[in-house]
């Protein structure tokens, strides 16, 4: 009797063993404490822990180019009315569009033309301005131009809006001369504006502007699991675009940045530029700067003239001093060349 | 009397089988189901499974709990993107795991929110409580994990079971007492694995069925359990009924201080627990009582040392197991498991020693207060360790 007792006990303690096994083994994961393989070399000679705020991989340029949308300016068809006057016809059609925001992210947006922003359209002051709209999307949509016009033009209101498969022509003149916005203003607004349906609106002084590299920047942000906060934060629409590849500019040349925000659910943006100082011109309106400065911060509707020079060749960062930002995507680089000689790498 | 060929009625059987596996295949084909899908987003969902921390690194566990292939597109620490890597791949299918390992400079002691970030813009958050280096299972690591064991676990058991020779003083009423006293104790213990199965049941993505899983776990054990008691009972010669309860009890109490052992090793490890000298002393008091439960049943025979050390190994060592495990690889799944499988051992122990007695005998006053004491015994020293 004692012998079998034994024997239960032994059935029990190998049975343990034999679960304690099977447990270990099921549960049994690799050294989590692995050391990072890929180092660089700092200050003195310091080994970096590759640390990175920033996305992983790249976007598919095939659905939008950041880089050419960065310096690409649509002046539209051009003919002469017969009194003399420039006359400028563009087509722009909203579609729903599936876009990349990050590497890897996809938002499915609404655009004009298939891209966000729409595409940049520029004129000059006193042109005449005729916009052949066609709504392709799937629900009514508009144009609504910042500028002077008449009412039957403002595409705000319910009777404005373009029904879809619908056309409209907007008509009126291009004033006053600055940078201004054109955008969606069906309801709801947040959402019409937020899916992607806004553009740079650009009116050129009768006097042109000093010659220089232009270019434009959209801060935007995209609430992406709608909870009415932004997850990603960019400048022209893809998080830390301009970080992956850098901006290529040269020591002393004029730049000429057409800034706006529109990006929604937050109060306020910021635009700063290291190592460098700029004239900021509030909408471009005004022929004096009204600061000399290197962080501006605009409203949800406000943009203006950022005209800068960069005195020492090197890297850059440009970022939004919102530090919340530009670790969601809104920072960037310049890579200013030399005018003559090496470049400062520090 | 019809004819009831055998064949006949396998045809039969087998025909809304046949039926099924066709439909099945129309609406993969073409059927319905497009009806269904078109236009859908997929369904995302992405669980952490578990963290692990190294000097400099963040890694996570992750599992595709949902019904589709989801894809971790980016991966956002305290809101700010970083880069990292994932292995095997950025894409998994149903079920399948992944390693996300972010190269992050943590500081000590602080709560990290991570996000990951899906295709479609789904964000999961994860949170770390507290961030502390994970240990690896070293000489050191071990020994630390098994002495807590110890404490808590093998060390309380066996200062129960030093109440043996005094309670067998005490008489055959106050073995009845006893019992019923072990009744409660258990009682409690069951609630308790219970509450804990459950609480890890919830935690878990719905596909994996946590509920489910604790209860096939409970009654397997339950009916395995059952059944070495009456195969022992019918032996010929007859192994004393006392003695296979005490071992059963051992044994379900083993299995209950393994789920407590993962429980308090890996809120240890996650920070959720600051193991005082005050939680220590709690368990001690706590767990002691399970020795009173263990050599209850073989009061009235009486018991070699030998035997008794035995049994308070298998209750008490578990303990140790389970600090191990719940320190080094903690993984929901087998917690959650064990804690059904302790459960099941533990109601099955309690059957069979109520099954011993007439309902009128256990309500019986003096009975029932020993029955309502052990629980509030378990009940009060509970309270020392309200954090495990």
């Amino acid at each position: 009797m004692m012998k079998r007792r034994i024997h239960f006990g032994i059935w029990i303690l190998a049975g343990g063993l034999i679960l304690s096994l099977a447990l270990a083994y099921a549960t049994f994961l690799p050294d989590p404490a692995a050391p990072p393989t890929d180092t660089e070399v700092g200050l003195d000679g310091m080994l970096l822990r590759p640390y990175r705020g920033m996305t992983v991989g790249d976007v598919n340029k095939d659905l939008f180019d950041a880089d050419a949308y960065l310096t690409h300016f649509e002046t539209g068809s051009v003919s002469l009315l017969p009194d003399g006057r420039t006359l400028r016809e563009f087509v722009v059609v909203a579609v729903n569009k599936e876009i990349e925001i990050a590497p890897g992210v996809m938002f499915p947006a609404w655009t004009y033309n298939g891209q966000v922003p729409g595409p940049t359209l520029r004129a000059t002051d006193g042109d005449l301005i005729r916009i052949y709209f066609k709504n392709r999307g799937d629900r009514p949509h508009s144009m609504h131009f910042h500028g002077f016009h008449p009412a039957s033009m403002d595409g705000a209101v319910l009777k404005q809006l373009v029904p879809p498969g619908g056309d409209f022509v907007y008509e009126f003149n291009a004033d006053p001369a600055g940078v201004h916005l054109y955008h969606c203003h069906a309801t709801p607004l947040t959402q019409h504006i937020h899916n992607g349906l806004y553009g740079f609106w650009i009116v050129d002084p009768k006097e042109a502007r000093a010659p220089a590299k232009e270019m434009v920047m959209m801060l935007n942000g995209f609430d992406t699991n709608f909870d009415e906060e932004n997850e990603v934060y960019a400048v022209n629409t893809i998080a830390f675009h301009y970080a992956r590849h850098p901006i290529k500019v040269r020591q002393h040349e004029l730049l000429r940045i057409y800034l706006a925000n529109i990006t929604e659910f937050d109060f306020l943006n910021s635009f700063h530029v290291h190592a460098t100082f700029f004239d900021y011109y509030p909408t471009g309106t005004q022929p004096e700067p009204r600061d000399f400065t290197d962080t501006v911060i605009q409203g949800q509707g406000e943009r203006g003239l950022v005209e800068l020079k960069f005195p020492y060749p090197g890297r850059y960062m440009f970022h939004a001093h919102k530090t919340e930002f530009a670790e969601r995507g809104w920072m960037g680089f310049f890579d200013v060349e030399a005018a003559e000689g090496p470049a400062d790498e520090g | 009397m019809k004819d009831r060929n055998p064949l006949t009625t396998l045809a039969l059987g087998l025909l809304p089988l046949v039926l099924l596996g066709l439909m099945i295949g129309l609406i993969l084909r073409q059927g319905p189901a497009k009806l269904f899908t078109e236009d859908i987003p997929p369904v995302e969902d992405i669980h952490v499974l578990q963290h692990l921390l190294g000097e400099d690194v963040i890694h996570l566990d992750i599992v595709n709990s949902g019904a589709d292939p989801t894809t971790v597109a980016q991966v956002m620490v305290r809101g700010a993107f970083w880069q990292h890597t994932v292995t095997p791949d950025r894409t998994l299918n149903p079920l399948q795991t992944a390693r996300v390992t972010i190269h992050y400079p943590w500081v000590d002691g602080e709560p990290y929110q991570i996000v990951l970030y899906t295709r479609s813009g789904l964000t999961f958050e994860y949170e770390i409580e507290v961030a502390l280096t994970t240990p690896l299972p070293d000489a050191k690591a071990l020994l630390r994990f098994g002495m807590l064991g110890v404490y808590v676990g093998v060390i309380p058991v066996a200062l129960g079971i030093c109440w043996f020779p005094f309670l067998r003083r005490i008489g055959t009423g106050g073995l009845s007492f006893f019992l019923n006293l072990t009744v409660g104790l258990l009682v409690f213990l069951v609630v308790d694995t219970v509450e804990e199965g459950l609480k890890v049941a919830v935690e878990l993505p719905e596909v994996y069925n946590g509920v489910g899983l604790f209860l096939l776990g409970l009654a397997g054990t339950y009916l395995i359990l059952m059944g070495v008691n009456s195969w022992a009972r019918a032996r010929p010669s007859g192994i004393d009924a006392g003695v296979v309860i005490a071992w059963l009890t051992a044994l379900g109490i083993g299995l209950h201080n393994l789920g407590e052992g993962l429980a308090i090793g890996s809120a240890y490890v996650l920070g959720e627990l600051s193991l005082g000298a005050m939680l220590i002393l709690g368990f001690t008091l706590h767990n002691s009582t399970e020795g009173i439960a263990i050599v209850a049943p073989i009061l009235e025979k009486g018991a070699a040392v030998k035997r008794l050390i035995g049994l308070g190994l298998l209750a008490g060592s578990p303990t140790i197991l389970g600090c191990w495990i719940g320190a080094f690889t903690y993984s929901q799944i087998w917690a959650l498991l064990f804690l059904g499988i302790g459960a099941g051992a533990l109601l099955q122990v309690i059957v069979v020693i109520a099954g011993r007695k007439k309902p009128s005998e256990i309500l019986a006053p003096a009975n029932l207060a020993g029955l309502l004491i052990g629980y509030l015994i378990m009940y009060g020293t509970g309270f020392l360790v309200g954090a495990a």
